[in-house]
């Protein structure tokens, strides 16, 4: 038996009082594509960050074709053939292809000959790999996708024989993913190992040909990817089973009670990100927003919820306007109207971190009885309430006091949710209600959405994950560059229609 | 000819004035290159100036004073290191804790060794540097413009001057053609992708902090033991700060710096010149306000006259490896 290209044994890590790795054993073999999946937090970063060497484990030992080794530095796992691709790409925006990928590695103090024959390797690599990456392109300039190639170019130029990828595909297109996922299939037939770090159930079924599962910092299980489904998968990740479909009832169209006319709204920079847009929401539907970050749909979101001027063009709410380029309504009186919003970022605009959860849970009702009496805030009210509220939503621990930053993001989220519902809004603007959130908590919060949306309720859902649209929305629209290059109905679309939508090509 | 000399004797001023901010900006830009704010400038200056002063009164050699100056500096370098790259304190609070040491140490210390607060002996000729004659300087003054380029500008400053300037194409050469230099701008834009490149950031910074350190010392030597004599109290002035915003109005960026510091240089020696002129229809200028000139020009060019000064993405954020 050929010992495994990577084995960890007994790795333990802690932050603090948070232990994020607990006696974690993992093997490895050569030439394969292992997935290792868990829901957010736990503990798959952390522990390819330990292989990396970005992290010191506490305690535990690592193997390298048998051979243990000791990784103080990413420089000691470079040099023993291990390449990391992070989520949040590590690359200096306004540098080089060239000058990110020699960072660290340049070989020379001054620039001469290595950066010369450093450069004419690089383009034999792409041609190989056939990357198409334009050495001399600012990193700025260039798409997810590519800075990611770029990403995978540095692990390979840098000798990388294991290469982890952690959450890959979460910024990209589906046809981005296609790419990535040939372009890891060549790699493998190289030779090259590939540990792919994910939470979607469906790259590990498509892509590997083993999985781990993490849950909670312990390492759960091991098996051919073969042998297993997604169901088991997702129960073995969450702990219990969980409903991966959601079961939504036919749709009872009502009444037009949201739309939007010709609107165009610009940034913070003053270009024009939102660019003429019309769109209707009856009373018990779901329009679901789907395209790539950053194509005008948080200013869109921002303008409809009262907190971005309007360039031009009108908001209309049960027949009556609300807002254009000269009067609009501030959030606050658009909540009264039954508007709620849900923002796409919930650390800076849904809660306020350092607060505690029921200061959160209140926020924008406060000064309003029970909660308060001639502006003196009522504590023993405001807790009860608190806590028969987290009850109901199920945020974990039922603590009002506890202070908001210490909950995972799925129980944040759920104080948003909790907070923004409670009022039975008419109307409900949502923004990636689920980024970031682990499996189980995804399942609750759609089931919210959905019951929202049987009760009545106009709901406008902004997204980047396809999957989510795909589920919930009775009727899908998609925006590139600011403005609505495709309107669907939800039957019988593919994720494939959609991506050449958000790509802008069809 | 009144006039030509008037040119030459202004742009000779604005040489030797500009001098300390070059310095001092070039310094700016490898701490802030790094990430690091460097508000400390003005304090190192100062403190450079008196050590300078005080180590070549003793030790009876400017270059000694020099060396000593340089050392104290990359000192306190280190410390704004310790408290805010190892300790990740806020880098503006650890740069006013320094100034704030410094004017008061050198007042004290002075007081303590000389007997006058603020004020260290006079150096005599030996202990301070003079003034360079370059070769034929006086043989070929007469030659018309090459010979006043020569003579009244190139010729008769202190060694400082002639390093200033040399300085700003070593520090380019450095910042953008050495791997050093890619490293320390990477360092400044995005320390995680410097740390998963396998080299350590705080090295990075510290090095950086070190270079710093180094050429801030000349600034204040130059204040000392070149155009004067002797230490007084707050003898930098305000220089730090000047050329902290020549570096910003500059872009981090040592040729736009330059000409910042050039451009700062100039006013003040125009000032100097303007004090006391007549000037028709106007009148005399109230002293106070030339004197201002400078300091009016910086609000202006900073407050939006050269567009947007894009910082390092990085700058006085500390780094935190583990959450």
């Amino acid at each position: 038996m050929v010992s495994p290209i990577l084995e960890l044994t007994n790795i333990n890590k802690s932050f603090g009082h948070v232990q994020a790795n607990k006696n974690i054993n993992l093997k490895i073999n050569k030439g394969t594509i292992h997935g290792i999946i868990g829901e957010n937090g736990a503990g798959k970063s952390t522990l390819m960050s330990i292989v990396f060497g970005l992290y010191q484990a506490n305690s535990g030992s690592i193997k390298i074709n048998g051979k243990e080794i000791n990784l103080r530095s990413p420089r000691d796992s470079i040099v023993n053939g291990i390449g990391m691709v992070h989520q949040h790409f590590m690359l200096v925006e306004n540098f080089t292809v060239l000058e990110n990928i020699i960072l660290g590695f340049e070989g020379e103090t001054v620039f001469g000959e290595k950066l010369a024959n450093a450069k004419k390797d690089l383009e034999k690599l792409c041609k190989t790999y056939n990357f198409n990456i334009d050495l001399d392109a600012t990193i700025a300039d260039l798409s997810v996708g590519f800075r990611q190639r770029v990403e995978i170019l540095k692990s390979l130029y840098r000798g990388a024989e294991i290469l982890i990828l952690d959450e890959p595909t979460g910024v990209l297109t589906p046809q981005e993913v296609d790419e990535l996922f040939k372009i890891l299939r060549s790699l493998k037939d190289e030779g090259k190992t590939i540990v792919l770090i994910t939470h979607k159930l469906i790259e590990i079924m498509d892509l590997t040909s083993e999985v781990s599962v993490m849950r909670q910092g312990e390492m759960v299980g091991h098996t051919k990817t073969q042998n297993t489904n997604k169901e088991q998968l997702a129960e073995m990740m969450v702990g219990r089973s969980v409903l991966l479909r959601v079961d939504k009832k036919e749709i009872k169209k009502g009444e037009v009670i949201f739309k939007v006319n010709n609107l165009s709204v610009k940034d913070d920079l003053d270009v024009i990100r939102v660019k003429n847009i019309n769109l209707e929401i009856r009373s018990g539907e779901i329009l679901g927003i789907a395209g790539v970050t950053g194509n005008g749909q948080t200013e869109l979101l921002e303008a409809l919820s009262g907190i971005r001027k309007v360039e031009s063009g009108n908001i209309q709410l049960f027949g009556e306007k609300i807002s254009d380029q000269d009067n609009f309504l501030n959030p606050r009186m658009l909540k009264e109207k039954g508007l709620a919003h849900v923002p796409e970022d919930r650390q800076r605009m849904g809660l306020i971190s350092d607060f505690k959860a029921h200061e959160n849970l209140i926020f924008g009702y406060h000064d309003q009885e029970p909660f308060s009496k001639s502006a003196v805030l009522n504590s023993q009210e405001i807790t009860e309430y608190s806590s028969k509220i987290m009850q109901e939503y199920d945020v974990r621990p039922n603590s009002p006091n506890l202070i908001t930053s210490n909950f995972s993001g799925g129980n944040q989220q759920k104080i948003i949710l909790s907070r923004e519902l409670n009022e039975n809004p008419k109307v409900l603007l949502v923004g990636q209600p689920t980024r970031g959130v682990d499996i189980g908590a995804i399942e609750f919060i759609h089931q919210r959405l959905i019951d929202m949306r049987d009760r009545g309720a106009a709901i406008l859902l902004a997204s980047v994950e396809l999957d989510e649209i795909l589920s919930l929305s009775d009727r899908i629209i998609v925006m590139f560059d600011g403005k609505i290059v495709g309107e669907k109905e939800n039957k019988n679309v593919t994720d494939r229609e959609l991506g050449l939508l958000m790509a802008g090509v069809a | 000819m009144e006039f030509l000399s008037d040119i030459a004797s202004l742009i000779n001023s604005t040489l030797r004035i500009s001098t300390p901010l070059v310095f001092a900006a070039m310094a700016g830009i490898f701490a802030e290159r790094s990430g690091v704010i460097d508000f400390s400038l003005e304090g190192k200056m100062l403190m450079a100036a008196f050590v300078a002063a005080v180590g070549s009164y003793y030790l009876g050699n400017p270059w000694l004073g020099l060396l000593l100056a340089i050392i104290v500096c990359v000192c306190l370098s280190m410390l704004h290191g310790f408290a805010s790259v190892t300790h990740k304190g806020d880098q503006v609070v650890s740069c006013v804790a320094i100034n704030i040491l410094i004017i008061g140490l050198t007042t004290a210390l002075a007081a303590a060794w000389f007997g006058q607060a603020g004020l260290t002996p006079t150096l005599n000729e030996e202990q301070r540097f003079l003034e360079i004659n370059l070769p034929f300087a006086d043989s070929v003054r007469d030659i018309p413009i090459i010979g006043t380029l020569y003579s009244d500008i190139l010729s008769g400053h202190y060694v400082f001057v002639y390093l200033a300037y040399l300085s700003v194409p070593i520090v380019f050469w450095i910042v953008f053609k050495t791997s050093f230099g890619l490293r320390l701008r990477a360092v400044g834009e995005n320390p995680s992708a410097v740390d998963t490149a396998g080299i350590n950031v705080f090295a990075m910074r510290y090095k950086a902090l070190a270079v710093n350190g180094v050429l801030i010392a000349f600034a204040g030597a130059h204040l000392s033991t070149a155009v004067n004599a002797n230490f007084f109290r707050e003898m930098s002035a305000g220089r730090g700060y000047l050329a902290l915003a020549a570096m910003i109005f500059g872009k981090w960026h040592p040729k736009t710096a330059l000409i910042a510091c050039l451009l700062f240089g100039f006013t003040d020696a125009l000032q100097i010149r303007l004090q006391g002129v007549e000037l028709p229809a106007i009148g005399e200028i109230p002293v106070q306000l030339i004197q201002a000139i400078p300091y009016i020009l910086t609000v202006v060019l900073l407050a939006g006259f050269v567009g947007k000064a894009i910082a390092p993405n990085a700058i006085g954020q500390p780094y935190i490896k583990e959450r």
